[in-house]
């Protein structure tokens, strides 16, 4: 280093002045080092802007979109339009999105662009706020906007309209009609649908068919027979149940489950609803999370689990290392290529604990995958008519093949496609459910108290927290969440 | 210059800092605007709250704790770091046994310098996953397998390091100090280069040992580099986003249980995650303010009497 003038101390971090300019002016060289290096900082930096100035602009220009309305096109979709569509491209792809743009342009005359991405929340939230949000986009995965904020913000068209028009299938009713009773509860904000949860999805325990054949183990049916086949599996040196430790929302569905089971519809309402003895005071709650702990404490867990993602640990699964583990329905999709052929995935309900009041084939069930149409879309026609076709027998069906996956959409898949049999397994525990379903809507409405509830968990399968101190936490979370001002008008009855 | 010139140079001088004003002094400002409001992030519908957002921040439990976790590794990581440089660096080039009176480095030096420099060379985001699988809290992970192997750890109870709420913050250390110090190995050498091999000699001759050579010669002589290693380095550990997001549990991390958060991460989790834009914004002009203290501060404390060779 060896600078020998002594006036130079004040050279902080060094990101400027490195070529000390000689005398006689500027350098050439530092001029063009400078203007490159200007020249990398401002390209990142830009779409960071275009984030944070304010946008105002991008009035809706709908008359140029807005076509003659009819009993065919109720929004009045019109011809030469532009529809910019935006897919989340996580388990399920986006080929499925493809196939019913392709079909769309065909039938309207419409030029669709499609973006499939990952980043949702790094590619939409600059458009959001500067006023030009896509028309329509598939909001999901870890890097999706949530939806209470941007409800919150009023960015999101209420889709009474879509719901109330005639469906494609049959015009004498309403597409509201057409779909699985309650899939529509997730995207609730405040009475209102405001995201359309297209993929139907269970949640619960999955299992190796091939494995439980082989130790002799029949799906158990009370919380008893569960920590019987824990035990066993245990003194084979097989976990009994794992989970996806580095994300607790999976163990929380685990708990969650066993509480509404047991202190039924209420139970699950007083969580929702933020009651003051959502936990601390709730018996159900109490049992609930008792029960998980028990298996924490007999060492049923897989070892390591809670420190492991989602894949690891499912794929530790797929190794038979563990009997159990918790997930939704996705979990086959995810896992095709870790799967062994032989593997017979299944998936059953959440055991009962005693004197529940559910029966044991409730299952949590409902819709994921939030479709959305932001308020100032520039195409509001095209995207509502989209969001119709979307719910069509014959585009449900385009998704289940290119896709592998249920839609919302009642008997929605034609009856030649094959499933796999993770995914026909959730059919029938579907079906043998009947109305005996439930989903919790915490979770959408209130993700500080998701956040703050997963802590807790994660603290109670890593053993430092007791049961009792879980509740407190959780009923901490509830109250603080009862406190916001802004959670007041989110109710279900 | 011709008058001409002038204004050729002066064009060039206005671009730059109208770029630097509009690209990063424009968005400070803006930023400060917005940690005012309610803004949630997601429209330009706000509303002015003064300075809530940061009598809220003093209340935040998990920010304040996040600002603490930020301090440890600030006194951490560089010192660690620029411990074992320095050591290393000595050893790679005055530290060998004097070969005909020279003054030389170890054996194999030149070899060691370079597998000193391998970590420098991976991002941020290739070490997390790296280190993922080293601390991988089942027997898979490469520290938890070699301590079942050697019967230190139970193969049932592995330990789960970023799952524990007294390992995790020294396993980020030691990633960081791992992937730094090969950096400043090379940045201390070439200082070192550049000091005069009379003065070792002459030390040499006077009988000085390894010791008192590195003490009395080197160091002081060093002092200009060990200065700039100090802030940046303290400027990465008021950082440590990348890491911390990627590795440890939670959204944007700082799992577990808040027990690795820092400022960036609850940032980040409140900006994208829960909607409080503008309340982050307020962390934003914290981390500021707190990092610019952080710098000056570091410059001042190891300001020294320059030395002339």
């Amino acid at each position: 280093m060896g600078s020998t003038t002594a006036e130079n101390t004040g050279n902080d971090n060094g990101s400027e002045g490195v070529g000390g300019s000689a005398p006689g002016g500027v350098g050439r060289r530092d001029l063009i080092k400078r203007s490159a290096a200007l020249g990398l900082i401002t390209v990142p930096t830009m779409s960071f802007l275009s984030a944070c100035a304010s946008g105002g602009g991008g009035d809706d220009s709908s008359d140029d979109t807005q076509g003659k309305t009819s009993s065919s096109n109720p929004f009045g979709v019109k011809k030469g339009s532009k529809l910019d569509v935006v897919i989340f491209k996580g388990g399920y792809g986006d080929a499925y999105a493809k196939a019913w743009e392709a079909d769309f342009d065909k039938q309207w005359g419409v030029t669709s662009s499609h973006t499939g991405t990952q980043e949702i929340t790094g590619k939409l939230q600059p458009r959001f706020n500067a006023g030009n949000p896509p028309d329509i986009v598939d909001d999901s995965g870890a890097q999706k906007i949530k939806i209470d904020v941007l409800y919150k913000n009023d960015q999101l068209l209420d889709l009474a309209a879509v719901l109330d028009a005639p469906s494609i299938d049959d015009p004498d009713k309403k597409v509201r009609d057409t779909l699985i009773p309650g899939t529509l509860d997730p995207g609730l904000q405040e009475g209102k649908v405001v995201a359309l949860n297209y993929i139907y999805t269970v949640w619960g325990l999955w299992y190796s068919g091939k494995l439980f054949k082989e130790k002799g183990w029949e799906e158990p049916k009370t919380w008893a027979d569960f920590l019987a086949i824990c035990k066993d599996a245990k003194s084979q040196n097989i976990g009994g149940l794992a989970h996806q430790g580095k994300y607790p929302y999976y163990i929380n569905v685990a708990i969650m489950d066993l509480i509404a089971k047991k202190g039924g519809l209420d139970a699950m309402k007083a969580i929702d609803n933020l009651d003051p003895k959502a936990f601390v005071g709730s018996d159900a709650a109490q049992a609930g999370v008792e029960a998980i702990y028990e298996v924490v404490e007999k060492g049923y867990l897989m070892p390591g689990t809670n420190g492991l993602t989602h894949t690891e640990s499912q794929t530790r699964w797929n190794q038979y290392k563990a009997a159990f583990i918790t997930c939704g329905s996705w979990l086959e999709n995810e896992q095709l290529k870790q799967t062994p052929d032989d593997f017979d995935m299944k998936f059953m309900p959440m055991p009962l604990l005693p004197d529940s009041v559910m029966p044991f084939e409730a299952i949590r069930a409902g819709s994921g995958e939030p479709f959305i149409i932001p308020a100032k879309a520039n195409n509001l026609p095209a995207a509502q008519e989209f969001m119709r076709m979307m719910l069509s027998r014959e585009w449900s069906t385009l998704f289940a093949k290119e896709a592998n996956s249920l839609t919302i959409v009642k008997d929605g898949v034609d009856t030649g496609v094959q499933l796999r049999p993770g995914t026909q397994s959730t059919v029938e525990v579907s079906k043998a459910a009947g109305d005996d379903t439930f989903r919790y809507l915490y979770t959408e409405w209130y993700s500080e108290m998701d956040t703050a509830i997963q802590n807790a968990s994660n603290e109670l399968m890593a053993k430092r927290i007791q049961p009792k101190e879980w509740l407190k936490r959780a009923q901490a979370a509830v109250d603080k969440a009862a406190k916001d001002p802004a959670s007041k008008k989110n109710r279900r009855d | 210059m011709r008058k001409g010139q002038y204004r050729f140079v002066a064009g060039f001088l206005f671009v730059p800092v109208a770029l630097y004003l509009i690209f990063v002094i424009w968005p400070y400002i803006q930023t400060f605007g917005y940690s005012l409001t309610d803004w949630k992030g997601q429209s330009q519908t706000f509303e002015f709250v003064g300075i809530d957002n940061y009598t809220a921040l003093v209340r935040d439990d998990i920010f304040m704790g996040a600002i603490w976790h930020n301090i440890l590794f600030l006194v951490f990581i560089p010192v660690i770091t620029i411990l074992l440089a320095l050591f290393f660096a000595f050893m790679l080039n005055a530290g060998g046994r004097g070969r005909a009176g020279g003054v030389s480095g170890v054996a194999g030096s030149k070899f060691y310098k370079v597998v000193y420099f391998f970590p420098q060379v991976l991002s941020l985001a290739i070490l997390a996953v790296l280190f993922g699988a080293v601390y991988r809290s089942d027997g898979g992970g490469m520290l938890n397998g070699f301590l079942v192997k050697l019967g230190l750890v139970d193969a049932n109870d592995p330990i789960e390091w970023l799952n524990e709420p007294n390992l995790v913050l020294w396993a980020l250390i030691l990633v960081v100090v791992w992937h730094g110090v090969g950096f400043y190995l090379v940045l201390f050498s070439a200082a070192m280069q550049s000091i005069p091999r009379d003065i070792y000699e002459a030390a040499l001759i006077d009988g000085a040992s390894r010791t008192h050579t590195f003490l009395r010669i080197t160091l002081p002589l060093l002092w200009d580099s060990v200065q700039t290693a100090w802030v940046y380095l303290g400027i990465a550990a008021m950082d440590m986003f990348i890491l911390v997001s990627t590795m440890t549990s939670g959204e944007y991390g700082g799992g577990p249980d808040h027990h690795s958060e820092v400022m960036s991460t609850v940032m980040m989790r409140n900006f994208l995650y829960y909607g409080k834009s503008g309340y982050a914004c307020a962390m934003g002009v914290v981390m500021l303010l707190l990092t610019l203290i952080v710098s000056v501060v570091m410059l001042r404390a190891t300001r020294r009497e320059r030395i002339e060779f």
